[in-house]
C-alpha cells in the first residue's frame, strides 16, 4: 500500500505532508507527556518489530502472499499515540533507506498507515474490548481492528489517488478496498495471534491498563484522525458523485449489477446521487462484510482463549 | 532470501558520490524529485535531464548495475499494478507510460542518494533540520536494532523448521504468529537492557 512517488501531485502531497506532520506533532507530544521514560527505547525497538514482522509472508488466496502492516497490533500492544510514533519510524526508514514508498508521498503514506490505520484500529479495538468482556473480547477485538485498520488505510490511498488524478475515485476505491478486504482478514487472524501468544507468554506486557482504557485525549486524538480523513479524502467523491464516473461505472457493470440488486432499482435514473446505486448496493455489500468479519473475529476470541478453567491444561504447545 | 539482500551493504562504499556531505545529497535528491512530481509531462527536456544526471551519478557512484536493477524491480509492483488499472481507464487525465517513466526517475533517485550515504549522516541531517528529538532517537535505535531483530526472525524460523515436520496449512499460520510473539517478547526485553545500559553511561 506504499504509494511511490509520482503518483501523488503537487496539492495532496503538501495536503498530507501538512496534515501528517500535525498529527504525528500531537502524537510525539502525547507520547512525551504520558510515556515513562523507561519505556522510550522500547520505541525503536518495537519499530524494528514492526519492520522485522512486516517480512514474514502469510499466504492469501490464489498463490499470492500478504504481509502484516502491524498499525492496529502495535496499538493495541503499545497504545495509539505510541504506536503512531512507531509506524511513522517505520514508514520514515522503509522510505530514505529502502525507497519503499515515495519521499514525495510520504506524508500520504504516514496519513495512511500511521495515523488513519493506527487510530481506526485503536477505536475499533477499544469500543470492541469494551463491548465484548474479557480476555476472549480482546482477542475478538484485535482481529477486528486489524482487518479494519487496512480496509481504512486503503480507502485512505485510494482517495488520495483519486484527489491527485492519477486514478478515478470509483476504480480505485473498487480496487484498493476490494483487495484490501482480503488481505485484512490476514492481518486480522495474524494480529490476534500474536496478541494472543504475547499475552499467553508475558500477560505483563499487554496487561498494561493503560493501553486498554481510553482516556479523553485518546479519543478525541483518533476520533479527530479518522473523521478528518474521510472527510478530506472520501467525502468529496462519496456525495456529489462527478459526472465522469458514471460512464466509467456504467462501462465497468456497476449500473447493471445495480439495477438487479440493491434498492436503488426504484430510481431508474440518478436522480439522487448519492443516495440510489452503486452507494446503496456497496453500503450494504460493506455492512454484510462488516458483519461476517466480525462473526469471524468473535470465533476466533472464543478458539484462541479457552475458558479460565481449562485453560492450564489445553493451551496448545509453543513451538 | 531477503535478509542477504538487505545485509548487502553499498553505504559504505567509497566514490566521489559517496564522499559528497550528506546534505548536498539529500538536497539535490529532493530537488530532483519534487521537480519531477511537480513539472508539466510536457516538458520533456526536464525529464532528459534528470535522467542524464542520474545516469551520471550511477557510473560515478560505482554501484553494481545488476544490483540497482533489482532493487528497481523489486519496488515497482504498486507502479505497476497502478498503471494498469490507469491503462484501462477510459478517458484517464494522465498517460500510463508518463507515469511509470515519472516513477521510475524518482525511485532510481532514492535507491541511488540511500545507497551511498549512511544513514548515521541522514539522522544528523534530519537533527539539524529540527525534527523532534525522540522521533530521531526512535529512527536511531530502530535502525540500530533493525538488521539484529530480522536475524533473529530469520534464526527463529530455521530453528522451528529443523524441529518440525513441514507444518500443514493451519499450523503454518500458528507458526508464524508464534514466530511473531516472541520476536515482539524479546524485542521489548532488549529495550529493557538498552533501557539500563542508556542510564548506566548518562542518557538524560
Amino acid at each position: 500500500m506504499h504509494i511511490p512517488d509520482g503518483f501523488i501531485d503537487v496539492k495532496t502531497a503538501a495536503a498530507t505532508a501538512a496534515m501528517s506532520a500535525a498529527g504525528v506533532g500531537l502524537a510525539l507530544a502525547r507520547v512525551r507527556r504520558d510515556l515513562p521514560p523507561r519505556r522510550v527505547p522500547l520505541l525503536g525497538l518495537s519499530a524494528a518489530f514492526v519492520f522485522a514482522a512486516q517480512m514474514l509472508n502469510f499466504p492469501v488466496v490464489g498463490g499470492t502472499s500478504g504481509h502484516l502492516m502491524g498499525s492496529a497490533l502495535v496499538a493495541a500492544l503499545l497504545g495509539p499515540a505510541a504506536a503512531m510514533v512507531v509506524m511513522t519510524a517505520v514508514l520514515i526508514v522503509q522510505c530514505f533507506l529502502f525507497a519503499d514508498g515515495g519521499v514525495t508521498a510520504l506524508g500520504a503514506n504516514v496519513f495512511n498507515m500511521a495515523l488513519l490505520g493506527t487510530a481506526g484500529g485503536y477505536l475499533a479495538y477499544a469500543l470492541l474490548s469494551r463491548w465484548v468482556r474479557g480476555p476472549a473480547g480482546r482477542v475478538t477485538a484485535v482481529a477486528f481492528a486489524g482487518w479494519f485498520s487496512v480496509v481504512l488505510a486503503s480507502i485512505g490511498c485510494a482517495g488520495q489517488l483519486a484527489w491527485s488524478g492519477t486514478v478515478s475515485w470509483l476504480p480505485a476505491f473498487t480496487a484498493m478496498a476490494g483487495i484490501h478486504t482480503l488481505i485484512g482478514i490476514g492481518e486480522g487472524l495474524i494480529s490476534a495471534l500474536v496478541f494472543a501468544a504475547v499475552a499467553r507468554t508475558r500477560p505483563d506486557l499487554v496487561g498494561g491498563s493503560q493501553s486498554s482504557q481510553l482516556s479523553g485525549s485518546g479519543w478525541w486524538l483518533c476520533g479527530l484522525v479518522v473523521a478528518l480523513g474521510l472527510a478530506i479524502f472520501v467525502a468529496p467523491f462519496a456525495c456529489p458523485w462527478p459526472d465522469g464516473l458514471e460512464s466509467v461505472a456504467a462501462r465497468l457493470g456497476f449500473e447493471h449489477a445495480a439495477r438487479q440488486s440493491g434498492p436503488g432499482a426504484l430510481a431508474p435514473d440518478y436522480a439522487l446521487p448519492g443516495v440510489d446505486w452503486p452507494p446503496g448496493a456497496t453500503a450494504l455489500a460493506g455492512m454484510l462484510g462488516v458483519l461476517m468479519v466480525f462473526g469471524l473475529a468473535w470465533w476466533l476470541g472464543r478458539v484462541l482463549v479457552p475458558d479460565t478453567k481449562s485453560s492450564a491444561a489445553s493451551s496448545p504447545p509453543l513451538s | 532470501m531477503i535478509v542477504n539482500w538487505l545485509a548487502h551493504d553499498h553505504r559504505r562504499g567509497d566514490s566521489p558520490i559517496h564522499r559528497l556531505p550528506a546534505w548536498s545529497k539529500l538536497g539535490v535528491g529532493l530537488v530532483l524529485i519534487t521537480g519531477s512530481v511537480a513539472v508539466p509531462p510536457l516538458w520533456h527536456g526536464w525529464f532528459i535531464g534528470v535522467g542524464l544526471v542520474l545516469g551520471l551519478v550511477t557510473v560515478l557512484s560505482q554501484l553494481p548495475l545488476l544490483f540497482l536493477l533489482k532493487r528497481l524491480l523489486l519496488l515497482s509492483p504498486f507502479v505497476f499494478g497502478v498503471a494498469l488499472v490507469n491503462a484501462f481507464q477510459p478517458g484517464a487525465v494522465m498517460e500510463w507510460r508518463f507515469l511509470v517513466l515519472r516513477s521510475f526517475l524518482c525511485l532510481l533517485t532514492v535507491v541511488l542518494v540511500s545507497n551511498t550515504t549512511p544513514f548515521s549522516h541522514v539522522l544528523r541531517v534530519l537533527r539539524a533540520v529540527r525534527m523532534p528529538t525522540l522521533l530521531i532517537t526512535t529512527l536511531a535505535l530502530m535502525h540500530r536494532y533493525l538488521f539484529v531483530l530480522v536475524e533473529e526472525a530469520g534464526r527463529m524460523q530455521r530453528a522451528r523448521a529443523s524441529r518440525s515436520f513441514v507444518p500443514n496449512r493451519s499450523a503454518r499460520w500458528q507458526t508464524l504468529a508464534t514466530v511473531a510473539s516472541q520476536l515482539f517478547v524479546r524485542a521489548s526485553e532488549r529495550a529493557e537492557r538498552i533501557y539500563d545500559a542508556m542510564c548506566a553511561r548518562g542518557w538524560k
